[in-house]
């Protein structure tokens, strides 16, 4: 049977079953095991030199695999590049048919590269950071952990495998959030991560149930079981990606609540990209889960683990654009997300607070752009991201680890001179994300931006999609380099104490900066505009993928000069950003920043405590369920069991009463017959005379009343 | 046709507890008359060979079961009281196999459970009351499970049941907590009343029954096997009852009888008590085996002789199944007592099983059933755990501990996966179940999938404020020099670990055998 499985793929056309792909998430797997069930003994015989070698091994071998996959990728034709790997069965039952299989192609492939790449150097700079860490050995095992779940993730070939990622990614969020768990503070943040995750988890599993019913043959059975035509196997159904870009047509017409069925898949679909991917209203655990390590910060929620969603749009791109309806939504929550938390980010102090809130809202353009079908920007603003996000978060981390656990800019200051390659790494990166030209940030962003201006899909206007993502992208350039200012710039105004441990990295962190610093300044020559008449590989090599979707992508049709005003208006708000930042901040000299916050107070206050949002949520969800279960608790208690107590009781009293009937009813019968027959018995016995001459008169008399009787009466 | 003899294994698996129950009753009878103190851990032994034993022929069964066929195999079948047409008729489909070797896995590990070494055990702890008497009645209980689920003679089917439920009234109210008495009693009663039902049931199929043959040959004019009840008779046509269709009628009774088992809403309140109450082992058995026994009776008894009345009710079923997965969560969520909560989580857990045998399609019921086999898995797993901290603390208020992560790593950790095998994390043997039944059971109820794919949510989030306030956070000094885990408590758990994680990734080997049974069954309803 499992011969049987293997044959059939190999007939699909268009793919090269390899048999090396389980390795690459596999290694982290094995790594991951044994520092966590041999750690604890490991690190106090050995110290910490086997954990890391560990860890970061299987981390760079599976790195290695991945970089030979994809060369023998790039040598396969563009229409069958594909490679797939078939390990088990998985989930065989009725028309359901999941295998734990992987399938690399252009889009997994780049995932992965992301993962593995970024993943093995983050793990080389934890080496550093965490240093001197007592759990050392989880930490690592952890993160090995993560790196298997988000390689299922992207690498699975059908939804099951990868909501196995989906939610390993979430537990593996859960526990590195966590990881100072004596904190109580540090272990909610990460039940909140988990529990607002599996809301978006819901929608997910939700949209896949109806996508797996409407592919369906057993269709029929809605409503009654009048339908005879029952079948065990729907036939249909699919759970495998590439089966289901071929099968929309199945989907096609049908309504479910009034709502067409696809609309509404991509719409479930989506609840569950924006829990994973913190969009609105779903994005309040990604600022709390800043509690977690800062490689944790970079790995999982900036460059990997929070670009799910994203990738699980573009995935699906063939779905979303049949549905005006749901491009819309993702589209404009993308960019109000990329702004709102842009506002957010305005006013923060706490340096990794004000990276949580710029990630949201990169994300957020992220989402703006597979929304309005520019699924290959999406993809490649993912792409850029996780070079200067998880280059700006390990400079953070580099500040915090010199400042000795510092993160409130308000304290830092002058860390240029004492920080030198921390500075420079982030200034980069800072440029990057800012959009100034020629960094990678200004490729991908402004792609973005121009295709929500020119999209003809979403039922919203592009100009008015752009407008918002313009908007977000002045703020982050303002507040990008309002950090860079706070921290690096004018006097250190950190204590006498702290000033004096304030240390550059060790190499083993430098260097890691470096090696996301450089990319993320030089990365987007890879998807250059074609405004310039440059060759774009990016967006050829994801091509193949969102073949499915071409078709349905329109364009609004602006011209040339168009698209040129707004590259330079792009440019233009990047520089502004800065300018006002660097005329506010720079050297903390500037009183304007002080005099605004006492002209306006109340804007400063909504802003600055995150528009009450997560008090809003704790005084209706929570709250609202928190209620639920206590009446519910007592209904159990006292009227569910209360009426099994009552009938208990009640059996008690009928019994109580049943044995008083017993005795003084039935038992007082016979005793009253008893008493009778013994007054009888005593009348009876003064009969009993003894003369012989009243017993022949008794028998005398009887016999004539006898005699008389039946003269009488016959 | 007659279903021969082929195989005796059921018998000796069935009967190898009842022969250990003898050896330590003659033991003790022969050293009382030798004058000499029987040793209670030669008995302890004894018991430990006579549930190892069904364990052993269990993966025979495994091994030698052909999932490709749904025809009852492993049969040993001969004429028991020929007078009321009763026959010893037992034998395995797919269902009863999976159901047998989750048994007699349980059964061994509970009993493993009751021993007091490998650990520190102190003087009023259970496992030193009386313990050959505790072992007599563990092995009884056994014993009856197994036969519950071997039986296909309706009569033999109701014997087994009822010799299952006089040792575990013992059990529980003999070493049982300071309520044993009401919880004892409670549960007693509750399942009695069940019995009752389906023992009226059971006559009124009886009288009903078309005439047909014993194995033998002799012609008779009724009778309680149930293969023949399910292949010759038809009870949808049969004539009413006091005013009411017989069918529908039967099929109520049984299934309340069965909902009790479950336990279903609004009958699930003797379950909390007799937990609380139970000791561990105990607890273990009951979550583990003997609730399954009324989703099986409902699949074994309910669907298989009445598909009609089955498609009638299947709405029904489907709500109080929903009922079950939300207000359970609810309720769980709002428990101080660890070991309620557990209680409460598994009435929710079993409601995937009343919604997915509900939804009347392969995956729901294929689903259902596997979410027997993982709630058979993780919830002797959580009651086993919630007694290694009982045994530690001697209390189970969730509020009382604090910060245990930093004392008792492994056993956090081992607590860690068990909650999160509960609260469906894919990867984890619970995912399995649950998916799979949604997935069913969407096809047949829209609103009612959506509604109860929110306990997903509530599930992880009372699981994970749980970790938080027992294990997490400022260490509770009290609890500073808590001891880990002991040998016994690592022999108990960590088998149930690797299963969970391995059938969690790849539940194959479960489906493969109940899968080809199950849909049988469910085209026979669809079909009627």
């Amino acid at each position: 049977m499992e011969h049987a499985a293997v044959e059939a793929v190999r007939g699909i056309e268009g793919m090269t079953e390899v048999s090396y792909l389980w390795l690459i998430p596999v290694l982290p797997l094995i790594g991951a095991f044994i520092n966590g069930v041999f750690g604890a003994h490991i690190q106090k015989r050995a110290g910490i030199r086997p954990i890391h070698t560990l860890a970061v091994g299987v981390m760079t071998v599976a790195c290695l695999i991945a970089w030979a996959s994809f060369f023998k990728l790039v040598t396969l034709p563009a229409e069958g590049r594909a490679l797939y790997d078939h390990v088990f069965r998985m989930l065989h039952v009725g028309s359901l048919k999941a295998n734990m299989a992987f399938y690399l192609d252009p889009l997994s492939m780049t995932m992965v590269l992301i993962i593995t790449t970024i993943g093995t150097l983050i793990h080389v700079y934890s080496i550093g950071y965490m240093h001197g860490e007592k759990a050392y050995w989880r930490f690592f095992s952890y993160l090995n952990l993560f790196v298997f779940a988000m390689l299922l993730l992207v690498m699975g070939d059908n939804f099951v495998v990868m909501f196995f990622g989906w939610e390993g990614v979430g537990l593996c969020s859960y526990l590195l959030i966590g990881f100072w768990y004596d904190d109580v503070e540090k272990a909610k943040a990460g039940m909140k991560a988990f529990i607002v995750n599996r809301f978006g988890d819901f929608g997910f599993l939700a949209g896949l149930l109806l996508l797996f019913w409407g592919l369906g043959g057993v269709w029929a059975l809605q409503g009654a079981w009048s339908g005879t035509e029952y079948t065990a196997d729907g036939g249909q159904s699919t759970m495998v990606f590439r089966e289901l870009a071929n099968r929309t047509d199945l989907l096609q017409g049908k309504e479910v609540w009034g709502i067409g069925l696809i609309t509404l898949v991509c719409i479930l679909f989506f609840v569950g990209a924006a829990g994973k991917s913190a969009q609105i209203p779903l994005y309040i655990w990604l600022p709390d889960a800043m509690a977690g390590p800062t490689p944790v910060s970079a790995l999982i929620h900036a460059a990997t683990m929070v670009t799910a969603g994203v990738y699980m749009v573009a995935r699906l791109n063939f779905l979303f654009a049949l549905s005006p309806v749901a491009m819309t939504v993702v589209a404009t929550v993308g960019a109000l997300t990329a702004l709102f938390a842009a506002t957010i980010g305005l006013f923060q102090y706490d340096i990794k607070k004000v990276l949580a809130y710029s990630t949201v809202s990169q994300l957020g353009f992220m989402f703006l752009g597979v929304g309005v079908g520019a699924y290959w920007v999406g993809i490649f603003h993912l792409l850029t991201h996780a070079c200067f996000k998880g280059a700006l978060f390990l400079c953070s981390g580099s500040v915090i680890h010199g400042m000795g656990g510092e993160q409130d800019m308000r304290k830092m200051g002058g860390l240029g001179k004492l920080m030198p390659q921390t500075y420079r790494t982030y200034l980069l990166a800072t440029a990057a994300i800012a959009g100034f030209p020629f960094f990678s940030g200004f490729f991908s962003k402004d792609e973005i931006l121009w295709k929500a201006f020119d999209n003809g899909n979403t039922l919203i206007p592009g100009p008015v999609l752009w407008f918002i993502g313009a908007v977000a992208a002045a703020c982050t350039s303002f507040y990008m380099f309002r950090s860079v200012y706070m921290t690096f710039s004018g006097e250190n105004r950190a204590d006498e104490e702290t000033k004096h441990h304030i240390h550059e990295s060790p190499v083993s962190m430098t260097g890691v900066l470096w090696a996301l610093g450089i990319p993320s300044a030089g990365i987007g020559v890879i998807g250059l505009p074609h405004l310039w008449h440059l060759p774009n590989f990016f967006e050829h090599w994801l091509d193949p993928v969102m073949a499915g979707s071409h078709h349905l992508v329109k364009s609004a049709g602006y011209s040339h000069g168009v698209e040129w005003a707004l590259m330079l208006t792009s440019v233009a708000i990047a520089f502004g950003g800065w300018y006002l930042a660097r005329l506010f901040f720079k050297d903390a000299r500037s009183p304007v920043p002080r005099q605004m916050l006492e002209r306006f107070p109340k804007i400063h206050r909504v802003v600055f405590n995150k528009y009450y949002v997560d008090e809003f949520y704790a005084a209706t969800v929570i709250a609202g369920s928190m209620r639920l279960m206590n009446i519910l608790r007592a209904f159990d208690d006292l009227v569910v069991d209360g009426l099994v107590n009552l009938a208990g009781l009640l059996s008690r009293i009928a019994s109580y009463i049943s044995g008083a009937i017993d005795k003084y009813l039935v038992d007082g019968a016979v005793d009253l017959l008893a008493a009778v027959i013994l007054r009888i018995g005593q009348y009876v016995r003064s009969l009993q005379t003894g003369r012989l001459q009243s017993y022949l008169y008794g028998a005398l008399g009887g016999t004539l009343v006898f005699v008389a009787l039946n003269y009488l009466l016959f | 046709m007659e279903l021969q003899t082929t195989s005796t294994l059921l018998t000796w698996m069935i009967f190898t507890p009842i022969i250990g129950v003898g050896v330590i009753l003659l033991y003790s009878a022969v050293s009382y008359l030798a004058g000499s103190k029987a040793s209670d851990d030669f008995s302890r032994v004894i018991a430990l060979v006579a549930s190892a034993a069904p364990l052993v022929m269990g993966i025979k069964l495994w091994m030698d079961f052909d999932g490709a066929t749904d025809q009852v195999q492993f049969v040993h079948h001969f004429v028991w009281i020929r007078s009321f047409n009763i026959e010893y008729f037992v034998g395995a489909d797919g269902i009863s196999v999976s159901m047998i070797i989750l048994t007699v896995l349980i059964s061994l590990i509970a009993l493993v459970a009751s021993m007091p070494w490998f650990g520190k055990v102190d003087d009023h702890h259970f496992s030193q009351k009386s313990p050959r008497g505790y072992l007599v009645l563990f092995l009884l209980l056994e014993a009856g499970m197994l036969g519950v689920f071997c039986a296909l003679d309706f009569f033999l089917f109701y014997v087994f049941w009822e010799v299952m439920l006089l040792p575990m009234y013992f059990l529980i109210g003999i070493w049982g907590g300071p309520r044993k008495e009401y919880a004892a009693i409670k549960f007693f009663l509750y399942t009695l009343a069940g019995s009752v039902l389906m023992l009226l049931a059971m006559i009124a199929i009886y009288y009903n029954s078309q005439p047909t043959t014993l194995v033998d040959g002799t012609l008779v004019d009724h009778t309680f096997n149930l293969l023949k009840l399910q292949l010759e008779n038809n009870f949808w046509t049969a004539a009413p009852v006091l005013g009411f269709r017989f069918a529908p009628l039967v099929w109520v009774m049984l299934f309340i009888g069965f909902a009790i088992k479950i336990p279903m809403f609004p009958f699930h309140t003797w379950l909390p008590d007799a937990h609380v109450e139970a000791p561990t082992p105990i607890s273990v058995i009951l979550a583990g085996v003997l609730l399954k026994m009324g989703t099986y009776g409902i699949l074994r008894i309910n669907f298989a002789l009445l598909p009609e009345a089955t498609k009638w009710a299947a709405l029904g079923m489907a709500v109080f199944g929903v009922i079950n997965i939300v207000y359970g969560a609810f309720v769980a969520m709002a428990q101080k007592d660890l070991k309620k909560l557990v209680a409460y989580s598994s009435i929710s857990h079993m409601g995937f099983c009343l919604l997915g045998m509900a939804a009347l399609t392969p995956q729901g019921i294929s689903g259902a059933m596997f979410q027997m086999w993982s709630h058979g898995l993780v919830s002797p797993m959580l009651f086993l755990l919630v007694g290694v901290v009982y045994d530690r603390a001697h209390h189970r208020d969730i509020e009382g501990f604090g910060g245990l992560a930093q004392v008792v790593p492994e056993y956090t950790g081992i607590t860690g996966l068990a909650f999160m095998a509960s609260l469906g994390l894919p990867g984890l043997v619970g995912f399995v179940g649950e998916f799979t039944v949604f997935l069913g059971a969407l096809q047949t109820f829209r609103v009612l999938t959506i509604i109860s794919a929110t306990g997903i949510i509530i599930t992880a989030a009372y699981y994970l404020w749980t970790m938080q306030r027992m294990y997490l956070g400022k260490l509770n000094d009290k609890y500073s020099s808590l001891p880990d885990m002991f040998w016994r408590e690592r022999f108990t758990l960590y088998p149930l670990a690797v299963m969970i994680i391995v059938f969690g990734f790849y539940p194959m080997p479960i489906f493969d055998l109940i899968n080809t049974s199950l849909h049988q069954l469910v085209r026979s309803i669809i079909g009627a």
